[in-house]
């Protein structure tokens, strides 16, 4: 198998879990080539945050296969260890570390190692001051670095959710609804931070937002049911008429 | 590397209660020893031992608030820890004693003979020399704690679960502790203990080196904990105390950074057991009863958690309530305890030091804003003035 699938960035196949009998995920099978942007839509129980879970390793599939650069076989790390190995997340509700400054969040999610004795005496270098603040200018929060990050608002806790993933550097990035509560404005300028990203990473958007998916013009999977409903440009899965069915016509 | 550390850890509060500490080592004892019983500002050996346990309460509270303050793990078993330093102290007290026991046995404690024991048991070995007794007083706590520690966060265990396998630890260990065949002095636990390193452990002199000493572990044990929670391991431990998946999903092996702090929190009631027992004078099973480990909390809640000054002074208050209230009210005190922590959470969330931090940083803060503003006014006159003066 492994010979088959080396130029996928990420692999799932026939992916199943349920819970409690309710299947969340049913044979899911889908594909990101590297540098890729990819959008996911789908109605609510679709399956698009169990996927993520799946993918970061927070849910074990009950059957099917999930590998990472063509042989990691990401069913078999926890979260910490696939988290090292590029896949970065950002939730659906901004999770930002509240009782600390925006730099030090940003600080946290720098990829260095990680160990308990590298952190207990870590020192900042000239190197990672200059990655933080190049980081804080691309999400405009340069001016609140030594604000607690308890004291943003909703829009920028995103933004600096976002920067955080940046941080990590991470090949693949996972982001869950970005775009919701914010302004239009906001809306637009996360279209074009994420394209941006995508430039030298892969990016997999989950939105409900159709007018963002437009804005960002890339290939579109729709879930339903926990499967592969549809998948193509977003002209093309907005007039399949089981996705009108489905998710669109409701 | 240590010294950067070592400067980091080392900000004004921290300064300033070291100092203290330091100064205290050397003030009250200097005050019990060289001045006479009748001098205005002499120091009663009494005083001067009961304020030596205060120090070692205080090193057990600061210990919990490494872990429940910034880790976010309410342990409820932390006397569990501070009890097997005592232990370790108490084997290398009773060893001391050798043949002026009652019994005038040299090998084998009173306790022993008394049981008809032969020989010494194996797990007592080594107890007769200091080095390997203060070796333990830090290694077994330190040991049951990582034990411990390695299958209750690698199992995800947390919150009130936790909290409650803490409690379960210490209960089992009570009784094992009061069980006599365990060769630890059943229910009357170590006692009438003799010298330590030499010197007579009722003299004044010892006693005065046993409160420096308490105020010295105290203060090194400040200085290593606030330089762990101001590096960068410290804002992982508050980060996954705030948002434990946000941490993992950042790549961090969480339960490592838990049991690294939770194994230096156990040393360091280990050593604050160790300094408790000589300056007692006995170490029994009743000091694992889940209701220490309570008290403690307590202690922390009422200073302020997370603060790392705030459990020192918490510790020194309630106990230092706890003597006066003991004496004038006894059948009282487990009723003004109880309403003590009631009245701590509702109205002083974060402590008596907390709070006191936050109101002087508020003072601060609007201090500076009204700086700020006047000086923009003084700006905007200057510049009205200069405006005039051009016309």
């Amino acid at each position: 198998m492994t010979g088959k699938k080396p130029r996928n960035l990420l692999y799932l196949d026939g992916v199943s879990v349920s819970f409690d009998g309710f299947k969340a995920l049913n044979s899911l099978s889908f594909v990101v080539e590297p540098g890729e942007l990819r959008a996911i839509i789908g109605p609510n129980g679709a399956g698009k945050t169990t996927m993520m879970d799946i993918i970061t390793g927070k849910t074990r599939p009950d059957e099917g296969e999930v590998f990472f650069k063509g042989d990691i076989d990401l069913t078999k790390k926890d979260e910490a260890a696939i988290a090292e190995l590029g896949i970065g997340r950002k939730f659906q509700k901004p999770t930002v570390f509240e009782n600390h400054t925006v730099w030090d969040n940003l600080e946290l999610a720098l990829n260095r190692s990680r160990g308990v004795f590298a952190t207990l005496f870590y020192r900042l270098t000239r190197e990672d001051k200059n990655r933080i603040e190049e980081i804080l200018s691309t999400v405009r929060l340069t001016a609140r670095r030594d604000d607690l990050a308890a004291n943003l608002s909703h829009g920028q806790k995103q933004w600096l959710e976002i920067g955080m993933l940046l941080a990590q550097e991470p090949e693949l990035l996972l982001v869950d609804e970005p775009v919701a509560g914010m302004t239009d404005a906001e809306t637009a300028e996360t279209a074009i931070l994420l394209k941006e990203i995508a430039r030298t990473r892969s990016v997999v958007v989950v939105e409900h937002d159709m007018g963002f998916i437009r804005d960002l013009g890339v290939k579109v999977t729709c879930l339903a049911e926990g499967s592969v409903l549809a998948e193509g440009s977003i002209d093309f899965v907005s007039n399949d008429p089981k996705v009108i069915e489905n998710y669109l016509g409701r | 590397m240590i010294t950067s550390f070592l400067v980091k850890s080392l900000d004004r509060t921290i300064v300033v209660a070291v100092a203290i500490l330091l100064a205290l080592a050397v003030i009250v004892p200097a005050l019990n020893l060289l001045t006479a019983p009748e001098h205005p500002l002499h120091v009663p050996t009494y005083l001067v031992s009961l304020f030596g346990k205060y120090l070692t309460y205080a090193l057990l509270a600061l210990a919990l608030d490494l872990v429940w303050g910034f880790c976010g793990i309410l342990s409820l078993g932390h006397a569990a820890f501070f009890a097997l330093g005592g232990y370790a102290m108490g084997m290398y007290l009773m060893r001391q004693i050798g043949a002026r026991g009652s019994y005038g046995n040299p090998l084998l404690p009173d306790f022993m003979v008394f049981l008809n024991w032969k020989e010494l048991p194996w797990f007592w070995y080594g107890f007769d020399m200091f080095w390997f007794a203060a070796l333990m007083v830090v290694l077994v706590p330190g040991l049951l704690a990582f034990v411990f520690g390695w299958f209750a966060f690698r199992s995800r265990v947390n919150g009130v679960y936790l909290s409650i396998i803490t409690q379960a630890m210490t209960y089992a260990l009570l009784l094992a502790f009061f069980r006599n065949d365990m060769g630890f002095g059943g229910n009357n636990g170590l006692t009438d203990f003799k010298d330590i390193l030499g010197f007579n452990i009722q003299a004044d002199g010892t006693r005065a080196a046993l409160f420096a000493a308490s105020a010295l572990a105290l203060a090194v044990s400040l200085v290593v904990t606030s330089g762990i929670v101001r590096s960068k391991f410290g804002k992982v431990l508050v980060a996954l105390r705030d948002a434990e998946s946000r941490t993992r999903f950042l790549g961090y092996r969480v339960e490592h950074m838990k049991l690294f702090a939770f194994t230096v929190s156990a040393t360091m009631a280990g050593v604050a057991g160790a300094l408790y027992v000589p300056q007692v004078g006995i170490i029994n099973p009743g000091e694992f009863a889940p209701a220490n480990s309570i008290e403690v909390v307590i202690w922390t809640a009422v200073g302020g958690r997370g603060t790392l000054i705030g459990p020192i002074v918490g510790a020194i208050l309630v106990n230092g309530g706890k003597s006066i209230f003991t004496a004038a009210f006894p059948e009282f005190w487990l009723f003004a305890l109880g309403g003590l922590f009631v009245l701590v959470t509702l109205f002083l969330p974060k402590g008596v030091v907390g709070t006191a931090q936050n109101y002087l940083a508020s003072r601060r803060a609007s201090h500076a804003a009204a700086r700020k503003e006047s000086e923009s006014e003084k700006a905007a006159s200057l510049a009205d003035a200069e405006t005039v003066a051009a016309e």
